[in-house]
């Protein structure tokens, strides 16, 4: 007979979805479903507040990326009133932006899929986490992660109050000026910070590349999905994480399209499958044409490897070195590894790291120039970014008096939903034969979408509800025959 | 190992921040993970629930709930909790008073749908299809669990025996916490941990507040530059300070931003909103309009202001059904 398996937790990402696999009569993956089982209202609670709260309330569509929707937030507030910052509150802006993306980045990294790596896919679960991580690395190196992680979060309480929801963020400005004393502080951090950045990939040199196993799983065909990829780019077309146009490359590298994201509406899609609370972004102009990659496919991913696929480099020195190693490791561009996810991020983390220091060192830093207090309401603003799991939208429309009378929201694991949906269900018939399937072997199919490092209380930024993230694994009639 | 006060993590309808609030110990964590045995923590640790349920009724010393309650599973969860915790923390602002969340109870769970799934201008969808409980693909049988349409908060759902609150609690008040738990130190049933105070008593502004405050003019924060040390009301901003629990550390108005009551209502008020509101009506003059009744009219969206993180725990209760709130 026919049967399924189920995963319950699905652990070591932020929020809550869960994983069906159905087999056949012979015990291989038939299907698998990666399932978003929570809404929640922003869109609509948030009609009829003043757009300025939206810098106050978007913040909780996410305590892990809060940063993100809080400087979407800002910058949607900025298009609406026809506002720029001034030059003084861009770079206060992009340095909170580069510390929130650096903290993220590591927290990802180390708490959640280093275990894989480090500790190992086969370790005891109740090993295979940050604690076990430590044991395995030396507590000095942890208490450095943990350190890396307080220091930049520390720049972000300074300029935006607290760092899991910052609060201030105002159109043409920042809330408050940087001194010259604390100048000093930041300029350490970001030197400390990339020093760090360079230890890490150093890690993962020596943990994945320098592991045979590790590297054929990164290289494997189990890992690879062939999309189209988005991201922000910079007027030299290097990655960027505050602003720039959106990029977007097809699955052989070539540019498809690059526009300004007040125009997301004309490229982004939403599709409604019944199955699942999560909208289902693809290329418009494409069409959806079902979760399928390869020729004609309308299938695009976001977040870090998606930003190095789609950019002409890195926009700081030494993490170019490591932007020309990872291609040439990975055996060119673009590379489709889903693995490979994680080197890319740590790349972004260096490059935020380097920006930091370049901003730690502008004398403009420290002007007391940070409000442009030019505001022309224009009824219409869109506020984009690059966040750390991919390019952010927020799109506001208000009345005369600014109250709103329009949200549109499109977040990173949205973007991401359906590859995520396509890598799990290749992982599951790579790794799952039967019902007597090895912990560790699911614990591969949760790598596939651990890599993403999906952030389901994002993307579900319309009702509350959670259930927590399980792997059912169901035999033909549907019933559930293992869960873990 | 057995030996160790055994602790659970958990989250309901939340953002996660509430755990980040718990890394942000920084090293401190690391003492507390050799002082207890962290049983459930699904952001960071990789047990499963069957874990959860393969202990005995009270064998947790302690059960931490984060996160608003919103459907059949996040019910059964903190009642899972409930069973096997000696006492159960509703931790941030969310599991005290519904948080921001909480705000969705002005609107419809149908209207929020029509727009998500219908009328949001990126939605591709010819054939109109909404997210089922129920759907068969390929002959396969998927479900989703249904929402209540409402939002709860946590002692709405399970008995709570303390509480901390904050979006999100800060690190002070989450170690404060623990160590009362550890050492057995604790307030009376129902307590909340934090500070007695109002923000106004512990705001560094408070110096430059008169006896009697009286708003003539109702000004935005954008519109503004406001002074970084003058307090609020007196600039005509609205901070909800005097009718908050202090313990945040001020970190918004350390930002010039004015209060948003996350901390929920000061000790001895129930119902943080209407306690903002009607003391808030107290404190408006006529200045412009010559009438304070016109004057409490011109600030837009007051139920946003002070029901930001208080609506499901409000006399409010069920939402309303027209627009706009």
């Amino acid at each position: 007979m026919s049967k399924k398996i189920t995963i319950n937790p699905i652990t070591r990402l932020e929020g809550h979805g869960k994983i069906e696999i159905f087999l056949d009569d012979d015990g291989k993956v038939e299907d698998a479903f990666w399932q978003v089982v929570e809404l929640r209202g922003f869109e609509r609670f948030c009609l009829g507040r003043p757009a300025e709260e939206m810098t106050r309330i978007a913040p909780n569509i996410c305590g892990v990326c809060p940063s993100a929707h809080h400087m979407a937030a800002t910058k949607a507030l900025d298009g609406l009133y026809g506002v720029d910052p001034t030059p003084t509150a861009k770079l206060i802006r992009q340095l909170e932006y580069n510390a929130f993306v650096i903290e993220d980045h590591y927290i990802h990294f180390f708490f959640l899929a280093a275990p894989d790596f480090v500790v190992g896919p086969d370790a005891h679960p109740a090993a295979r986490n940050i604690l076990g991580l430590i044991d395995k690395v030396g507590k000095e190196t942890g208490l450095k992660v943990i350190e890396v992680r307080k220091r930049n979060r520390e720049i972000i309480k300074y300029i935006f109050g607290k760092a899991a929801h910052p609060e201030g963020g105002l159109p043409g400005g920042v809330p408050g000026r940087i001194t010259e004393e604390a100048r000093k502080w930041i300029r350490e951090t970001a030197d400390f910070t990339v020093e760090f950045a360079r230890f890490a990939l150093q890690l993962f040199r020596d943990t994945v590349l320098g592991n045979k196993e590790y590297l054929e799983m990164v290289q494997s065909e189990a890992y690879k999905l062939k999309t189209y990829y988005m991201a922000l780019v910079d007027e030299n077309k290097k990655v960027t994480f505050y602003d720039g146009k959106v990029r977007v490359v097809d699955p052989e590298g070539n540019q498809y399209a690059l526009f300004d994201p007040q125009d997301y509406t004309e490229h982004i899609g939403e599709w409604v499958e019944p199955w699942t609370y999560v909208k289902l972004t693809h290329l418009r102009k494409i069409g959806w044409k079902g979760l399928m990659v390869g020729d004609g496919t309308s299938l695009y991913r976001v977040g870090p490897l998606a930003r190095l696929n789609v950019a002409e480099g890195m926009a700081t020195p030494l993490a170019q070195e490591a932007y020309e190693e990872m291609f040439e490791t990975l055996g060119g561009k673009p590379a489709h590894h889903t693995l490979a996810m994680n080197w890319a991020r740590l790349i972004c983390a260096l490059q935020a790291a380097e920006h930091n220091q370049i901003i730690a060192a502008d004398p403009f830093l420290t002007s007391k120039d940070i409000r442009n207090m030019d505001l022309r309401l224009r009824r219409e603003g869109v506020g984009c970014v690059e966040a750390p799991r991919g390019t952010l939208f927020h799109h506001y429309k208000t009345d005369r008096n600014g109250i709103l009378t329009m949200v549109n929201l499109i977040v990173a694991t949205q973007h991401n939903a359906a590859p995520i949906c396509l890598s799990v269900k290749q992982a599951a018939q790579e790794f799952v034969r039967g019902t007597d399937v090895k912990e560790g072997f699911l614990n591969r199919v949760e790598m596939a979408f651990r890599a993403y490092d999906p952030c389901l209380a994002c993307a579900t930024h319309a009702l509350p509800g959670t259930i927590p993230f399980s792997i059912n694994i169901r035999d033909k009639e549907g019933k559930i025959i293992r869960k873990l | 190992m057995a030996d160790k006060p055994k602790i659970a993590l958990c989250w309901l309808a939340s953002c996660a921040g509430c755990d980040e609030a718990v890394v942000d110990l920084n090293d401190a964590i690391l003492q507390v993970a050799e002082a207890v045995d962290i049983v459930l923590w699904p952001i960071a640790l990789d047990f499963k629930y069957d874990h959860l349920e393969s202990f005995g009724d009270k064998e947790l010393a302690l059960g931490i709930l984060h996160g608003a309650v919103r459907n059949s599973e996040q019910e059964e969860i903190a009642k899972l909790m409930r069973a096997k915790s000696k006492l159960i923390l509703a931790f941030g602002s969310c599991a005290c008073f519904g948080g921001t969340v909480g705000l969705a109870n002005f609107r419809t769970r149908e209207d929020i749908f029509n727009w998500v799934y219908r009328d949001a201008p990126t939605v591709v969808n010819p054939e109109g299809r909404f997210p089922q409980p129920e759907t068969r693909v390929d002959g396969k049988t998927l479900t989703l669990p249904e929402f209540y349409d409402h939002v709860y908060t946590l002692d709405q759902v399970i008995d709570v025996d303390y509480y901390l609150p904050g979006c999100p609690p800060p690190p002070d008040l989450v170690l404060n916490a623990v160590n009362a738990v550890a050492s057995g130190n604790l307030p009376p049933k129902g307590s909340t941990l934090a500070p007695r105070a109002a923000l106004c008593d512990t705001c560094p502004r408070n110096k430059t507040k008169p006896e009697r405050i009286e708003i003539t003019t109702v000004k935005r924060i954008h519109e503004v530059e406001a002074d970084p040390e003058t307090c609020f009301l007196v600039q005509g901003i609205i901070c909800l300070g005097f009718a908050t629990r202090s313990g945040c550390g001020e970190t918004c108005i350390g930002v010039n931003t004015p209060c948003r009551g996350c901390f929920g209502p000061v000790p001895g008020v129930t119902d943080a909103g209407t306690k903002a509101l009607s003391a808030l009506s107290c404190l408006v003059k006529g200045g412009q309009y010559g009438d304070p009744k016109k004057l409490m009219e011109s600030i837009d969206d007051p139920a946003g202001y002070c029901y930001r993180f208080s609506q499901p725990s409000s006399i409010l209760g069920r939402k309303s059904r027209g627009e706009n709130v």
